[in-house]
């Protein structure tokens, strides 16, 4: 670069001549050249400023581009990852202990219609009402005309169904592909696994949520995306289940009964094996509720699990185990049993006014059933003692299980626990609980005195149970229940083999109004076998059952609940691979010849 | 010097074109393939959870109790009953072959007793 010189020489000599200042120049000079330094400067960063500021801009060209492409393109998936199992699975299945299907899902079409680019409405009307009973054609001519552009016609249709609504061939009617949930066992589980419809609904699309029992109460665990392709494993075994279904079934027709309910549970474990309620229903075509009328009527009502009735002399065996695990007596302790008993205003009698007295031991008043007897162990007790026992054995909270309907068998319990409510139901009477509730509390017995708490789902680990009485008053209590149906009122449940222990219970259904319905009474039988080991608890109940072999009705559990329980354990115990005790004949020379 | 490597450079950058241009390609034809076969195995999975289902629907406990008691002629089969437990002692020991003479030693033919005679 060449520089201009501070004092060029010419015009030095030129000022000198004319007598000025040649400094003046110098400066002149100077002042010229910073001048354009900052010029020059000033260029350089205007120009750096203006190629940030394209860059930016550039920058932020790129972005609102990219979001613009983003807002305005389709959606896709990203096609080169892998798929995973949660593309067909919307609903976890349900499966039974064994994996066999309770509960899945499969795919079928909704109908609806567009009227507006409807050919013919009053011949796709009278068509369609032709295919559907339910359907009016002159209802559907109305709104396929009234100008509505869109409605739903069926939430489910079968192939068939779909083939000859697509034979109508008219434009306005279309499919929308539905994931309905499917029980193919029908009304076989049907209180456990309670119902599904749809929630919200698209047309290409609708969310299946459950609408009572098991579905229900598992709402989020089925739905959830992660535990999809998992099934739900039940600790429900469905043949055992089956055969249970079908003997009730049977048993509920031949005493006369309105209903029956037969919960089997798992001792070891507290898992419930097998629960039926009748009369039941199929979940796939779920009823409505009933508006008015008793709720029990229903058939959606859960004898096993909302049936809160009084359970009768099956809560005997409780006061007197409880009275052996506090020492009070053994056994063999007399015990005064002079029947009828007086307690204020109230009397005590025995069934059909007999009296077993003066004294009979703990055993005997468990084998004989006596009120009067109980009524006194009781009294030894204590009420506030009592109370506490119940409680601990769980009678007095609903059952927790994985039921929607669970908190609605909430036991009905006295307010105020006087003596006469601590006699009372020392022997089952004002105090109303679920035939689940007596599965569970037997159950505790069964199991040594330890309390489990019960589950609809299988359990991999045992839960920490409670002890709620030593294992001495257990097996004197097993041991009374098995004379109970050795010698005593439950005779018919002697099953060969399978050493059958139990307790009879007949209660008179309580009236609306209050008092006793003498002709309408819950029969009801809690077993446990085989006695020598405890596996199973099994408790039968019948709603107004009757017997009428003989000249009069014979509404006593004895005589009906019992032969229905037994023919119960002789079906199922085999199923849950329980070997019958059956002594053998020696080996023969016949069976056994020489090799 | 300076000609030759313009030329193999503009050969190089041409071959990696061509190279570019097949991977676009072959990428393209493998995400096809993918997709078809996502959607196939999907339809699979449905296929394989219907047929789940319907297997589950015929056999279902009722179905196969009416079956029983249809083909019980053929089938001869009962309900599980504890009186079909046995013990190890009860089942029998193979038996020993029974000797039977054998048969087909060539028999003399002498007479019949009511004096037919012999067909053979």
């Amino acid at each position: 670069m060449i520089r201009k010189p501070l004092r060029p020489l010419a015009r030095i000599l030129l000022a000198r001549e004319k007598g000025e200042n040649p400094d003046h120049i110098e400066r002149e000079n100077i002042r010229l050249r910073a001048e354009d330094t900052r010029a020059r400067a000033q260029n350089r960063a205007e120009g750096r400023l203006l190629l940030l500021g394209l860059a930016f801009f550039a920058a932020f060209m790129v972005v609102g581009a990219r979001m613009g492409l983003l807002a305005a393109s389709e959606p896709m998936e990203p096609r080169s990852a892998a798929s995973g199992a949660n593309i067909s699975a919307l609903r976890a299945d349900i499966t039974d202990r064994n994996g066999r299907i309770l509960a899945t899902n499969f795919s079928t079409h909704a109908l609806y219609a567009h009227p507006k680019q409807m050919v013919d409405p009053a011949r796709v009307a009278r068509e369609l009402a032709e295919l559907f009973p339910d359907m009016k054609a002159d209802d559907l001519e109305r709104r396929f005309t009234d100008g509505r552009s869109f409605l739903w016609l069926r939430k489910k249709l079968s192939p068939e169904q779909m083939q000859a609504v697509h034979d109508i061939g008219d434009p306005g009617l279309l499919f929308g592909p539905r994931d309905m949930r499917l029980y193919p066992n029908g009304k076989l589980a049907a209180h456990i696994l309670g119902g599904s419809s749809f929630g919200a609904e698209g047309v290409n699309s609708a969310e299946v949520i459950g609408t009572a029992g098991l579905e229900r109460a598992m709402d989020a665990r089925l739905r959830d995306p992660a535990q999809a392709s998992t099934p739900l494993a039940l600790s429900i075994d469905l043949t055992v289940q089956s055969a249970m279904h079908e003997i009730l079934e049977g048993g509920m027709a031949m005493m006369n009964a309105k209903g029956a309910a037969g919960v089997l549970l798992d001792v070891h474990s507290g898992e419930i094996i097998a629960m039926v309620s009748l009369p039941d229903f199929d979940p796939n075509d779920r009823p409505n509720p009933l508006v008015k009328g008793e709720p029990a009527d229903s058939p959606l009502f859960n004898r096993a699990l909302q049936g809160v009735y009084e359970l009768g002399s099956t809560a005997k065996i409780l006061t007197a185990a409880q009275a052996m695990e506090l020492g009070l007596v053994n056994p063999e302790t007399m015990v005064d049993a002079n029947a009828p008993m007086r307690w204020g205003k109230h009397k005590i009698g025995e069934f059909e006014g007999k009296n077993y007295g003066p004294l009979l031991s703990v055993t005997d008043v468990i084998v004989k059933s006596s009120n009067v007897g109980t009524a006194h162990l009781a009294l030894k007790i204590g009420g506030e003692r009592q109370q506490a026992f119940f409680k601990s054995m769980g009678l007095f909270d609903p059952v927790p299980i994985e039921l929607t309907e669970a908190p609605g068998s909430a036991p009905l319990i006295p307010k105020r626990w006087a003596d006469i409510v601590t006699i009372t139901t020392s022997y089952g009477h004002g105090m109303s609980v679920s035939p689940m509730h007596l599965a569970v509390a037997y159950a505790a017995i069964a199991n040594d005195g330890i309390m489990l708490p019960p589950t609809l789902l299988k359990r991999d680990k045992l839960p920490q149970g409670k002890r709620v009485l030593s294992q001495q008053s257990a097996d004197a209590a097993v041991s009374m229940l098995r004379q109970v149906v050795t010698r005593g009122t439950a005779s018919f449940g002697e099953v060969e083999g399978y050493e059958v222990a139990g307790k009879t219970g007949t209660a008179d259904k309580v009236k609306k109004g209050g008092g006793y319905d003498k002709g309408k009474n819950i029969n009801t039988f809690a077993s446990m076998f085989p006695a020598s080991d405890p596996q199973y608890v099994l408790v039968v109940t019948l709603d107004e059952a009757s017997e009428n072999s003989g000249p009069k009705p014979r509404r006593t559990a004895g005589w009906t609940s019992v032969p229905v329980a037994a023919e119960v354990i002789r079906r199922t115990a085999p199923l849950l691979g329980l070997r019958p005790q059956i002594e053998t004949l020696p080996a023969t020379g016949v069976s056994a010849p020489k090799p | 010097m300076r000609p030759f490597m313009f030329i193999l450079s503009a050969m190089v950058l041409m071959s990696l074109a061509f190279w570019a241009y097949r991977e676009n390609y072959a990428t393209q034809q493998a995400l096809k393939d993918v997709s078809r076969l996502n959607s196939e195995i999907a339809s699979l999975r449905e296929a394989l959870s219907q047929q789940r289902a319907e297997w589950a629907y015929l056999n279902r406990p009722s179905r196969l109790r009416d079956l029983v008691a249809l083909n019980f002629d053929n089938l001869n089969l009962l309900p599980l009953e504890p009186e079909q437990f046995g013990h190890v002692e009860q089942v029998v020991y193979p038996l020993p072959p029974i000797s039977i003479p054998e048969f087909g030693a060539v028999v003399d033919t002498i007479g019949t007793v009511d004096g037919e005679e012999d067909p053979l």
